[in-house]
């Protein structure tokens, strides 16, 4: 097992046995935002040694994708969930949408194992996290005018979290290897550390989600296990016909996924007031987060290679 | 001492989700200033203990004239109070300065 995968479960442990084990919530937030700024830089170092035109096809095409994800989802948990509108429309987005973490465990679940993979992950990284917003809450809403979709657009596109990443991105772009050098030491040699501790924080919050889960039942337990394989397989297609590596491959099913628990949360939680958030937190938490690090992000590597390996 | 004068304290506990927008609404209710903390606590929807940032609550402070606090609590009740977790109340208290408030 891997390594950070262990402190998840160290965290999940002493959450689920009620430990005084805490973490301050100051160390979570310095943490992501190391984690966002690391997987910027390194991608943006990537970018600055390939030709940048014929990525935009590439990014039309992970939008869509994310599109997709979130319109599948919702019409399963309207159809089969008997979910109302709103809290269709706000677990959707969820799930259309990516989770900054699960990527950090892919990655670096890759790198340990020198599985290569394309430096513009980080921006496809970037660019899945919105789309999915959008398209949860026009589902509720139609394009209505009540909706603030100037303070909503700024939200979204200059949250945290697409903010450093795109930050980082190009400050490694403009500074290239030979101009990271001088930080490696910080970003890029402390990050399996940082994800550890990070993977600690997130056993202990998913250890709070324990309770809600029990009492929603089987449906979001199946929905938080099936909807990632489906999107994960979606993820692959998509992959394999922007013509990604293997390691590419694997990773953008990662994001497929993957279902956001920080941006979209907040941006659901002003857009969509109706809908349960606990619901949708204890789904993505409780189930989809801690399957795709543990049992998700191996099978899919395994699904490439058998459906697409040479 | 300096002339004590009457003023309403309005506190507002609720998610720190909604801070910005709670925050631009009461500036357009025409209040001036407020204070803003970082706090934790219990309640209908459970423990909020603001270990990370969906589990985190805000508690904002206002002084202002009575007939401001009124609106500004009639316009909070009817925005938010069916689908946030918030709690609000009015006190009474004395200030310097009453030109400030």
């Amino acid at each position: 097992m891997d390594i950070v995968v262990m402190f998840f479960l160290f965290g999940l442990i002493a959450g689920l046995l009620r430990s005084e084990l805490k973490l301050p919530a100051s160390l979570y937030e310095s943490l992501s935002v190391f984690l966002l700024l690391a997987i910027g830089l390194k991608g943006g170092q990537g970018l600055a040694q390939q030709d940048l035109l014929p990525l935009l096809p590439q990014l039309g095409a992970v939008i869509a994708l994310g599109v997709l994800q979130t319109l599948i989802a919702f019409f399963i948990l309207i159809t089969f969930g008997k979910f109302d509108r709103a809290n269709a429309a706000a677990m959707a987005a969820h799930y259309g949408s990516v989770s900054v973490a699960t990527f950090a465990v892919g990655s670096d679940w890759l790198a340990s194992r020198d599985i290569f993979f394309e430096s513009q992950m980080a921006i496809f990284l970037a660019v899945m996290e919105v789309p999915a917003i959008m398209v949860g809450i026009i589902l509720v809403r139609g394009i209505s005018k009540n909706t603030e979709w100037k303070a909503l657009a700024h939200e979204t596109f200059l949250g945290k979290g697409v903010t450093l990443l795109l930050g980082g991105m190009l400050i490694g772009w403009a500074a290239g290897p030979e101009g990271l050098a001088s930080v490696k030491g910080v970003f890029f040699d402390l990050f399996k550390g940082a994800l550890a501790l990070f993977l600690l924080e997130m056993g202990l919050i998913v250890a709070r989600q324990a309770g809600d889960l029990r009492q929603r039942g089987i449906f979001i337990i199946g929905f938080g296990v099936l909807m990632p394989l489906f999107s994960a397989v979606l993820g692959l297609s998509c992959g394999a016909l922007i013509g990604l590596s293997i390691g590419g491959m694997t990773l953008l099913a990662t994001l497929a996924a993957s279902a956001s628990y920080i941006a979209v949360p907040a941006a659901v939680r002003l857009a969509i007031p109706e809908a349960n958030p606990a619901l949708s937190l204890a789904t993505v938490l409780g189930v989809t987060f801690p399957f795709n690090i543990m049992v998700g992000i191996p099978f899919y590597h395994y699904l490439a290679e058998t459906l697409f390996g040479a | 001492m300096d002339h004590l004068e009457n003023r309403t304290l309005l506190t507002i506990i609720t998610e720190a989700a909604i801070e910005h927008a709670l925050l631009k609404d009461l500036e357009k209710l025409g209040i001036k200033g407020y204070t803003v903390s970082d706090v934790r606590g219990r309640g209908s929807r459970g423990v909020r203990d603001a270990t990370w940032g969906e589990a985190a609550n805000i508690r904002v402070e206002v002084i202002c004239q009575r007939e401001v606090a009124l609106k500004a609590l009639q316009f909070i009740q009817d925005k938010f109070y069916q689908n946030y977790a918030m709690i609000s109340f009015l006190q009474e208290v004395e200030v310097l300065r009453p030109e400030k408030f």
